[in-house]
């Protein structure tokens, strides 16, 4: 059995010929040319398949009418990182399709026909879109292209070497004839689709690389574009709940005396885990979900605090863990030289995106309707069917816009909730979280703690250990690519660090934290281990006596993508000029997600410890650029969130419950606190990289480093805690 | 029954009067561009003009609102300040996932309609109470100088 977990694929594989997609073509109904692509996924798909596979079952559908209209079904999900501006535009630049007429429909759950070719279901993830889709799109795109021109040099008896195409149309040169390709789409269709259309060189690209605007935006300008939290199906209630504040708790007795004499309240739905109120809108649910007198039974969780996991995971990480990569001899070359150890920690992070946790579910004796916006549709259709019974084919799932999901989509336990509730109500209901619900009932970024040691002799390191101790969020997302005891994503980015160092061991410790749920989370392994990664550098530069841009460009020989950013972004950042006393610049470099970035951040930290983020550079290689405008967006948001992160992202749990709540205490970067944004793209011809992810992972360690330049302190762990950093009054 | 003027019609609703014009608009009228984001007031995806000023209408009782004019995001493209900030918005291209973006148009269309020609210090005071998750914020304030600057 063969499975392909998701980071042992990188760009340059998905390219590989041997994994051929078989073009399938046909009339379908309205007399539309259809044009599939069928990705052969081999055994071990990691999946809960739901449909018979299909050999030749295509996982993503061009579709032309007769009047033009191109129509990509788009099984990736929109959430604010311009897929469906930047996917559309790959099928469109190799069927030299005129953009303006490509439409985009949102795929039905369905993991055999619009499975992620890299994970096998239905998952907007892992910065992955385009990387994935970037070969299949476009030999879909191509081979329609042929197609349509073969059509056309049979009506007209001439060599289709003859024709060429543009704008949705088919040239014959030598005659001046043209058709639009409206008019080949019943011919076209007739026909074998080829298995081997050429595709396009860079060269000739004309869509790709220019920075258009996304075809997404205009109606979320108007107010008019739909989220799952927008959905209004006839006869509809709404409904707001309160799960058992502690984890794994269960209800013990309700009091709804008061809330049921609450106007517009119209049902208090009971079940083990959780108490929800149905009213005639949200504001009579919330009213009546709070005049409830809930008694918890709160369970073995309720003494569970933030010190003990801190010490459940301090006391982890002091086992050898399971190896998940050796070079030379770690041994002995940690044996030599000067020794430096150092531990580093991130805490638990809730996503809280702007757009809280909703689903709408309609169960119906015979059906189930849902709507909702997910990052996996097909796993949001099997727990509706599971919750209700209903064979798969009877719960219709109708995706929606995601108003941000940075990993919290990725799960369906608020499908699964709302349909439980939805289950004990006789119409459609629209289940919202309040803001408090959502923070405190996240699956959560987990804590992680790194172990470093490293040796350094004549200012290069000899020797290198990274051990990882953190939760196995793929093992409870995606059991079959969990193997001999390693996580995948928790070592990604260690694993393949950078550096050319001879001798190494990265380790990595499972260690599940104490009552608290963790999943994926913006950056995700990434986030860890660059942090720990450039900060450790940074503190072996300085004890090198070494500049910490020279010291990191002298170990970047074989990772010459990044070193060229790295050597950039010093430039531009103007690394080395003179900086006023309590500033300093910090640098981090991450090969991550398929990108080679270098970030400078530059810092002021003030006699109290307010750190201020003035300025963050950045120079990104992430191979060949779809949409640079949508690039450039990714990073500033990304290198935001992870400013968030720095300055105020911490969960902590007391009495088994989270203690945080809502923007007032989990707070947000705000605009007055927004520094300038550099970023500087290079012009690459490597298969495209990941991006959505990449300004997370970039601007923790960068603005660390800043402050550690600016005032000597080594912050070992994230958030920035200000009393370490404020100036000592002298005695 | 509460009688409301919202994007220059008459709208009536037989809610509480305490209710919060946010689940009015939402729920009952079916406008849902107005979001709900956190629901005390902290992060501004609920904005709305009345009478023309910002207001946050997760912490609006319908009640309160009397005569005064609701503006949503529905009905600010038919204002200046509203029509020449959505305009801007596209051409900044700000937006990414958006779920905020109603409420941060409104705030900058009510800060131009007052302040025709803000500086940094404007716009920091008139935007810092709406948050943006997916970190639109450079370019937020890029298109509020953009769309000052239009005519
Ligand atoms: S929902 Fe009103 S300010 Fe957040
Ligand atoms: S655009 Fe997503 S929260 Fe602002």
């Amino acid at each position: 059995m063969e499975i392909i977990p998701a980071r042992s694929i990188v760009p340059g594989e998905v390219a590989d010929p041997s994994r051929r997609e078989i073009l399938k073509a046909g009339l379908a109904a309205g007399g539309a040319l259809l044009l599939g692509f069928h990705v052969p996924l081999g055994e071990g798909r990691a999946t809960q398949s739901h449909t018979s596979t299909h050999e030749f079952a295509p996982n993503a559908f061009i579709r032309i009418d007769r009047q033009g209209q191109i129509t990509l079904i788009m099984p990736q999900v929109e959430m604010g990182q311009g897929v469906y501006t930047s996917v559309p535009m790959i099928l469109a630049e190799e069927l030299d399709a005129a953009f303006d007429q490509v439409a985009l429909e949102a795929a039905p759950p369905n993991d055999a026909l619009y499975g992620n070719p890299v994970f096998h279901i239905q998952v907007t993830g892992n910065s992955n879109s385009i990387r994935a889709f970037w070969i299949p799109l476009r030999k879909a795109g191509a081979g329609a292209r042929v197609m349509l021109v073969e059509a056309a040099a049979q009506m007209w008896g001439v060599d289709p070497a003859g024709c060429r195409t543009n704008n949705s149309e088919v040239f014959h040169e030598a005659s001046g004839r043209r058709l639009p390709y409206a008019a080949l789409v019943d011919r076209a269709a007739k026909l074998t689709p080829p298995q081997d259309a050429p595709l396009k060189s860079v060269a000739d690209f004309k869509l790709i690389g220019k920075p258009l605007k996304r075809l997404d935006t205009p109606d979320k300008a108007k107010g008019t574009a739909l989220y799952g939290i927008d959905m209004l199906p006839e006869g509809v209630k709404f409904a707001t709940l309160a799960a058992c504040p502690v984890f794994g708790g269960r209800v013990g007795h309700v009091d709804d005396r008061v809330a049921k004499i609450i106007p517009g309240v119209r049902q208090i739905v009971v079940l083990d885990d959780l108490v929800a109120v149905v009213g005639d809108h949200t504001w009579a649910a919330k009213q009546g979900l709070d005049a409830l007198n809930i008694t918890w039974s709160e369970g073995p969780n309720a003494r569970v605090t933030q010190a003990d996991v801190w010490n459940q995971i301090r006391a982890a990480s002091q086992r050898e863990g399971v190896v998940a990569k050796t070079l030379g001899d770690a041994e002995k070359g940690l044996a030599q030289g000067d020794r430096m150890d150092a531990d580093y920690e991130l805490p638990f992070l809730a996503h809280a995106p702007m757009e809280p946790m909703n689903c709408t579910v309609h169960v119906r004796p015979d059906a189930c309707e849902v709507w909702v916006g997910s990052q996996v549709v097909s796993r949001a259709q099997a727990i509706a069917a599971k919750v209700t019974g209903l064979p798969l084919e009877k719960v219709i799932v109708h995706n929606q816009l995601i108003g941000g999901g940075f990993g919290r989509r990725l799960e369906v336990d608020g499908v699964e909730k709302s349909a439980r509730i939805a289950k004990e109500v006789d119409s459609p209901v629209k289940v919202v979280w309040s803001r408090e619900e959502d923070v405190q009932h996240d699956l959560y970024r987990p804590v992680y703690h790194d172990r470093m040691t490293a040796t350094l002799s004549s200012g290069r390191i000899v020797g290198w250990r990274h051990r990882i101790a953190g939760s196995a969020v793929i093992a409870r997302w995606l059991p079959p690519a969990f193997q001999h005891g390693i996580d995948i994503d928790a070592v990604d980015s260690a694993v393949d660090m950078p550096y050319d160092i001879p001798n190494l061991r990265v380790e990595y410790v499972r260690d599940e934290p104490p009552a608290v749920p963790t999943g994926f989370w913006r950056g995700v392994g990434p986030n860890n281990n660059v942090f720990a990664i450039e900060s450790f550098m940074d503190e072996l530069a300085k004890k090198a006596g070494r500049d910490p841009i020279e010291f990191r460009r002298s170990m970047l020989d074989k990772t010459p993508r990044l070193k060229a950013a790295l050597e950039l972004v010093a430039g531009k950042a103007g690394w080395g000029r003179p900086l006023p006393p309590r500033n300093g610049r910090g640098v981090a470099v991450q090969p991550s997600f398929g990108s080679y970035i270098a970030t400078v951040a530059e810092v002021e930290v003030d006699r109290s410890g307010e750190v201020s983020v003035r300025r963050i550079v950045t120079a990104v290689d992430t191979g060949i650029v779809v949409n640079p405008d949508t690039v450039v967006a990714q990073l500033q948001g990304g290198l935001i969130f992870g400013l968030t992160a720095a300055f105020y992202g911490e969960v902590t749990i007391d009495r088994g419950r989270i203690q945080q709540s809502n923007f007032h205490d989990y707070r947000m970067l705000r605009i007055d606190e927004v520094p300038a944004i550099e970023v500087h793209i290079i012009q690459s011809g490597e298969a495209p990289g990941g991006i959505g992810e990449t300004g997370v992972t970039a601007s923790l360690p960068a603005v660390r480093n800043a402050i550690f330049a600016a005032t000597g302190i080594p912050l070992r762990r994230m958030p920035i805690d200000r009393d370490v950093l404020a100036e000592r009054k002298s005695v | 029954m509460t009688r409301l003027q919202i994007n220059g019609e008459v709208r009536n609703a037989d809610v509480p009067a305490d209710m919060p014009l946010l689940w009015v608009l939402r729920d009952v009228l079916g406008l849902t561009g107005t979001k709900f984001g956190c629901g005390i007031g902290q992060c501004g995806a609920c904005t709305v003009h009345l009478g023309g000023k910002p207001a946050r209408s997760c912490l609006l009782p319908v009640g309160l609102i009397g005569e005064r004019e609701v503006t949503t995001i529905e009905g600010v493209g038919a204002t200046l300040a509203g029509a020449k900030v959505q305009k801007a918005w596209l051409g900044v291209e700000v937006i990414q996932c958006g779920y905020c973006q109603s409420g941060q148009i409104m705030s900058a269309a009510a800060l131009l309609a007052g302040t025709p020609n803000p500086d940094d210090s404007d716009i920091d005071a008139a935007m810092a109470g709406n948050l943006c998750r997916c970190g639109t914020y450079l370019r937020i304030r890029d298109a509020i100088k953009r769309a000052a600057a239009s005519r």
